[in-house]
């Protein structure tokens, strides 16, 4: 058994270090949780998600005190209640819609921030597939939270995804009677999606992101060139106080500085959108009720989810559902597809320039055309860039076997 | 330098992504409707009219213009006004489905051409003719057999313009010209007006007077839907549910929205539009003036925040290169 000095205050540092180390926790998880100093202001996404995800959950605690999941009341509850009842409830209301798209653009600026420095080979591919987990289980959340208003968009969005569970020609209308409860979207729908949204979700969210964290212990985290040292090296030199020719920085504080830094910048743009322009993040229909026996004339998902839309979209339905399916998984294969020895900035890297840039553009184009009507030249258009996208991920291990080593 | 041109793509692709999925993607998904700034002429009537119909509107837009010629006499008027303050009354019945507005304050929120015309002829005036085989039967058609002579219509429309013009709060100007139809339970309202006070019965727990308020509200309703063929949407918030724009063109003319509509027309002028889009807005997006004053507060204190943490960073990596 360990040793306890018996004269320790309760509670003093020597009596908690005995108990829990203390000491040992805080040189491990932030004075000597060493991070390479060659990086730039993205590095600090991660940090701002984590903010963000903070700023949802406690929004969503304050929004889960007065709203009623109950499909007569959830969209008075919603609209009424918080809106004109609670003190500040249009405050929490607002930072929690406004939040929950900010977060994906800054999920997808995360992403695309480590394909473009090759953040996700040799040794950090469980970086790579438990970040692309946490963007699966955001998704569900984003797409559950979305149900809980029931408005228009709700129900019919409720009605479309569902529906993608019968599976086209293989009719499994049974299982999609199972995930409703109901053979429509109704009461046991509305109950399913409200446990999922404040419960079981957010439960697993904060397990994968501590997975998520946890898998960056070990590889630790890339740099602007995806130059690779000996951080044992670089962490003496710091300690030496040699800080200039180390490559490192501890997090606490000096990377938490910078992140800070830039967590202001961020809050300073969330919060112009949550008192000025939040319009964007609350769509117009969804401030009609839900009417089963009114169909919107226009039905699109989030602006975060389009691009998969639109892949879905243009097929005919099977072909559409495979398509879509493919869409969902294909970016964790991506440590596996990129068949290049090279962890180096996209610009360095050749071919893989042109697909990183082609695969960001292609994405764009795709989340315009999935919120058009699809009609004419918008429906051609559609089907090429969902085409182009497939081509990307098969030209993937072909031009990465060919990249040259650096 | 390298940061802030990384920080200038990030920035342009996060607003050309913005552009795509909000303006442009909204100005692609609904028709465009010109508006016609409140002017009642029957312009875009005629344009839209089948062709059977056309000369007939052509002709009765034609009249309404003479008639809007002649000098009203307010005093005479105020004689005829006699006939209509038969229905437009205080705690007026449903008539033919719907409860005839109050027209207290009608001179000040509705346009002169189109209190001329609605005289002249109900349906025709409200653009809802095509409900009709004979325009007549509108629950007010009976209007054109008590007011015809264009000089009366002209005196009746002078005495509304002179004495039921009084200063109007955006609630009486939605109460008069949306409220019989659309309720607004945000606002308390509901097609009979104000919902009034009640007390339930301590022993019994029941509230037997809003049970029976209830009951009338339900009668009217159903009156209504037989009559328009549904029941009006409630307008509680649907200042967030459509664009002004689109609000302001189906007010003006909710047949160049939803052709075929069983909405009528309400002619409302500029100050009764004005009027009732603050209510609309004031039940719709409560928020808007706390959100206005608490706003500037929270940037100022982010702005700060940014500024201490730039100098704590400066402080931290000042030994770094």
């Amino acid at each position: 058994m360990a040793h306890f000095d018996e004269n320790a205050k309760p509670f003093s540092h020597q009596w908690l270090n005995e108990r829990l180390a203390i000491d040992t926790l805080q040189r491990v998880l932030s004075t000597e949780y060493w991070i390479p100093k060659n990086i730039n202001f993205l590095w600090a996404m991660g940090m701002v998600l984590a903010a963000t995800f903070g700023i949802l959950l406690i929004s969503g605690i304050f929004l889960l005190m007065y709203y009623q999941p109950n499909t007569n009341l959830a969209f008075d509850s919603v609209n009424y209640t918080i809106m004109t009842e609670v003190g500040y409830g249009w405050l929490w209301r607002h930072i929690h819609g406004v939040g929950a798209s900010v977060v994906f653009l800054i999920i997808y600026i995360h992403m695309f921030t480590g394909i473009y420095y090759g953040s996700y080979k040799r040794g950090r591919e469980l970086i790579w597939i438990s970040g692309m987990l946490l963007f699966v289980l955001f998704s569900a959340e984003a797409f559950s939270g979305y149900m809980l208003p029931w408005g228009q968009m709700s129900y019919w969005a409720g009605m479309v995804i569902t529906n993608l569970f019968s599976g086209g020609s293989l009719h499994a209308d049974g299982l999609v009677e199972w995930i409703r409860g109901d053979y429509v979207p109704a009461q046991a729908f509305l109950g399913r999606f409200f446990m999922l949204h404040v419960l079981l979700l957010p439960l697993v969210i904060i397990g994968a992101i501590v997975f998520h964290f946890g898998t960056l212990r070990i590889p630790h985290v890339n740099n602007q060139d995806g130059e690779e040292f000996d951080f044992d090296e670089a962490a003496r030199l710091y300690k030496e106080g040699k800080k200039k020719e180390s490559k490192v920085i501890p997090f606490n504080p000096v990377f938490l500085s910078k992140d800070v830094f830039v967590m202001g910048i961020y809050f300073i743009f969330f919060f112009y959108l949550v008192f000025y322009h939040f319009e964007f993040a609350m769509d117009p229909v969804n401030f009609d009720p839900a009417d089963g026996l009114k169909t919107p004339a226009h039905i699109y998902p989030e602006w975060y989810f389009l691009w998969s839309y639109e892949i879905l979209r243009p097929f005919s339905t099977n072909v559409g559902l495979i398509a879509f399916a493919i869409a969902q998984v294909i970016f964790f294969l991506l440590p596996f597809l990129d068949r290049s020895p090279n962890v180096a900035p996209a610009s360095r890297r050749g071919k893989f320039k042109f697909w990183f840039w082609a695969m960001l553009i292609d994405m764009i184009v795709l989340t315009f055309m999935g919120k058009l009507p699809p009609e004419g030249a918008w429906s051609t258009i559609g089907l090429i860039a969902a085409l182009v996208f497939f081509a990307l991920w098969i030209a993937l291990p072909i031009i990465t076997k060919s990249e040259k080593k650096l | 330098m390298k940061e802030l041109k990384i920080f200038g793509i990030v920035a342009a692709f996060t607003l050309i992504l913005y552009w795509g999925v909000e303006p442009f993607a909204h100005s692609q998904m609904h028709k465009h409707v010109e508006g016609h700034n409140l002017v009642y002429d029957g312009k875009a009537d005629i344009e839209e009219a089948s062709k059977d119909k056309k000369e007939a509107k052509k002709k009765f837009w034609a009249e309404v213009k003479e008639i809007a010629k002649l000098k009203g006499d307010p005093v005479a008027g105020e004689a005829t006004y006699a006939m209509c303050a038969g229905c437009h009354m205080e705690g007026a019945a449903n008539m033919g489905g719907v409860t005839p507005p109050s027209l207290d304050h009608a001179g000040a929120i509705y346009d002169k051409n189109f209190l001329i015309a609605l005289i002249k002829n109900p349906a025709m005036a409200t653009n809802v003719d095509h409900k009709y085989k004979d325009t007549s039967t509108h629950p007010m058609g009976s209007i054109s057999s008590m007011v015809s002579a264009p000089q009366d219509i002209a005196n009746v429309v002078a005495y509304l313009k002179a004495k039921k013009a009084g200063e109007v709060t955006p609630k009486e100007a939605y109460i008069e010209a949306c409220g019989r139809c659309h309720a607004n339970r945000y606002g308390k309202l509901t097609q009979l007006g104000e919902i009034p006070k009640t007390k339930s019965n301590i022993k019994t727990g029941q509230d037997i007077e809003k049970m029976k308020y209830d009951q009338k509200v339900a009668e009217e309703q159903a009156a209504l839907a037989d009559y328009l063929g549904k029941l009006p949407p409630d307008l509680s918030i649907i200042y967030r549910a459509r664009s002004e724009h689109f609000l302001h063109t189906f007010v003006e003319n909710p047949q160049s929205q939803l052709a075929g509509t069983a909405m009528p027309r309400t002619g409302l002028d500029h100050e009764g539009m004005e009027k009732v889009m603050a209510y609309l807005e004031e039940t719709g997006d409560p928020s808007k003036p706390a959100r206005d004053a608490l706003g500037p507060y929270v940037l100022i204190f982010f702005v700060i925040f940014t500024i201490l943490a730039y100098l704590w960073k400066k402080s931290q990596w000042k030994d770094l290169h």
